[in-house]
């Protein structure tokens, strides 16, 4: 953020209960630096959004702490223990979704508890449930592609729920669906991180998105990506849903966002 | 195919061809072409009869086993391939030569190394098979939507599950395809198997009625031959259907 335009939030103080935590991690592909030398902690309870343009890095860093991409150095640490590959206390969801196709919607919310061997009935019966949460009852018995985009996400996001993991890690999960749905769901993730005692990184694009919907922003600056700076808004946090994207702290929140990042943006 | 507002159901050419077929054999043009009418009463004299039972028996032996094994080879083959790197650089080059190989030159040192047996056919007839579904399979395990491989990896799969559960369907349009036209050489397989290793099955009917000139006979196994490959293969493109609602998305 510039010099002549400090921050309007008074930043509180970092929570001390810490969900996950990057340490130093840096990851090449062959000369390309990609990440280097980042560290950011993620509080429990909270969502945190990655936010940077395109070509920072924030997805790569979503799957090194998902263990589906290993870091060149540096580690990840979960509640204080270093992971080394994909683990029950973490959960994705896709950007494009990642259903099975061949699969009903029931199956494909139950897929994560199916692989980790939970029996078929007690599965079902967890899935019945987050299917009913995220507003899909009714749909148990259809396939994917007889869904919208909206309600094909739905189902990711119920999967990921299912399975019950501490940490939620999304990519982009609104990207793919229309501006209308994409509201709807920032709306519904609100209440979504304020019932469930989850940990959510949040990795999007949108400047609006990610001061509406988080605790904690990271802003990152590409080539090699590192952090900028990290705001945690405090002044509407507790506002309803509708009243947010009216608060002055928000929108000067965005706007410095914006002013810092756009020399970055070709 | 529409006319004159009519809309013809399928395969309405082939009424026309046997038209055709007939005249030239009621013409008597040649001995090779008897009319459609004659092989078709011949057809149905010889169903039934111990010898065309026994070679129906022989033939459709040969060609199961070569299929199962063809297919039970073929797509775990085939699918790791289009997982492992290491595996498809050291067996591509094998798997597109023998799809191209004209195998039937392979035949004789298979008798040399198989003996004139069954064995010997089977191995033909799978040889004929198994390349194609091999790449079938590869294909469609290379175009899974990468966060679907993601998805199993995050969510904890087992490399058994992976495969099973994701790899395998998600491969199943293309792997079908593959199945469908390695069964349409299996065919062929079985019959160059039997005509050149030991004259059994429909390959020894074949070599009787082609050697006696019974021309009517000759067509009659070659529409038997066509017509249970015709239904097997247009089983197969059923379940291609079947499966086409998630092939444009995966």
């Amino acid at each position: 953020m510039s010099q002549t335009n400090p921050p309007p939030v008074a930043t509180e103080e970092a929570p001390s209960d810490i969900a996950v935590s990057v340490r130093n991690v840096s990851k090449n592909y062959g000369d390309v630096e990609a990440l280097k030398d980042l560290t950011l902690d993620f509080p429990r309870g909270e969502l945190t959004s990655l936010l940077g343009p395109s070509g920072c890095g924030k997805t790569t860093l979503l799957k090194i702490i998902a263990g589906l991409l290993k870091p060149t150095s540096g580690e990840v640490e979960i509640s204080g223990k270093p992971i080394t590959g994909p683990g029950p206390d973490r959960a994705f969801v896709f950007q494009d979704f990642a259903l099975l196709p061949w699969a009903t919607v029931l199956r494909n919310v139950a897929f994560g508890l199916e692989l980790r061997g939970v029996a078929k009935s007690e599965r079902e019966a967890i899935a019945e449930k987050y299917i009913n949460n995220v507003g899909l009852s009714g749909f148990e018995h259809s396939y994917p592609h007889e869904l919208s985009g909206g309600m094909r996400q739905r189902v990711g996001l119920a999967r990921a729920l299912s399975v019950d993991a501490d940490v939620l890690l999304m990519d982009e999960p609104f990207s793919a669906v229309d501006e209308q749905t994409r509201r709807k769901f920032q709306e519904d993730l609100l209440t979504l991180v304020h019932e469930e005692n989850k940990t959510f990184i949040f990795v999007t694009h949108s400047i609006e998105e990610a001061v509406y919907v988080s605790d904690q922003i990271a802003i990152l600056l590409p080539r090699p990506s590192r952090v900028l700076e990290v705001i945690r808004p405090s002044g509407f946090r507790n506002k309803s849903a509708d009243s947010i994207r009216r608060d002055p702290e928000y929108l000067d929140i965005v706007d410095n966002i914006w002013a810092s990042l756009r020399s970055y943006v070709e | 195919m529409t006319v004159y507002g009519y809309r013809l159901p399928g395969f309405s050419s082939l009424i026309l061809w046997g038209l055709l077929w007939e005249v030239i054999g009621q013409l008597d043009v040649t001995f090779f072409v008897p009319p459609l009418s004659e092989v078709i009463r011949t057809l149905f004299s010889i169903i039934g009869t111990p010898a065309f039972t026994k070679a129906l028996a022989e033939t459709g032996y040969a060609f199961s086993i070569s299929v199962a094994i063809a297919i039970g080879l073929g797509i775990p083959i085939g699918i790791l391939m289009g997982r492992s790197r290491l595996l498809d650089e050291l067996l591509l080059p094998w798997v597109n030569m023998f799809l191209s190989a004209p195998l039937t030159a392979l035949v004789p040192v298979l008798m040399v190394l198989f003996g004139f047996g069954m064995k010997s056919i089977i191995i033909t007839t799978t040889l004929f098979a198994i390349w194609i579904i091999i790449l079938n399979s590869r294909a469609g395990v290379r175009q899974i939507n990468r966060s679907l491989v993601e998805m199993a990896q995050s969510y904890g799969a087992s490399p058994f599950d992976a495969f099973f559960k994701i790899y395998f369907w998600a491969a199943l349009p293309e792997i079908l395809g593959g199945v469908r036209i390695g069964i349409i050489r299996a065919v062929k397989g079985v019959i160059i198997g039997q005509l050149l290793i030991s004259i059994v099955g429909f390959g020894a009917l074949f070599e009787l009625y082609s050697s006696n000139f019974l021309m009517a006979h000759f067509w009659a196994i070659l529409i038997v031959l066509f017509t249970l490959a015709f239904t097997i293969s247009e089983f197969l493109a059923y379940l291609e259907r079947k499966v086409a609602y998630y092939a444009a998305k995966r």
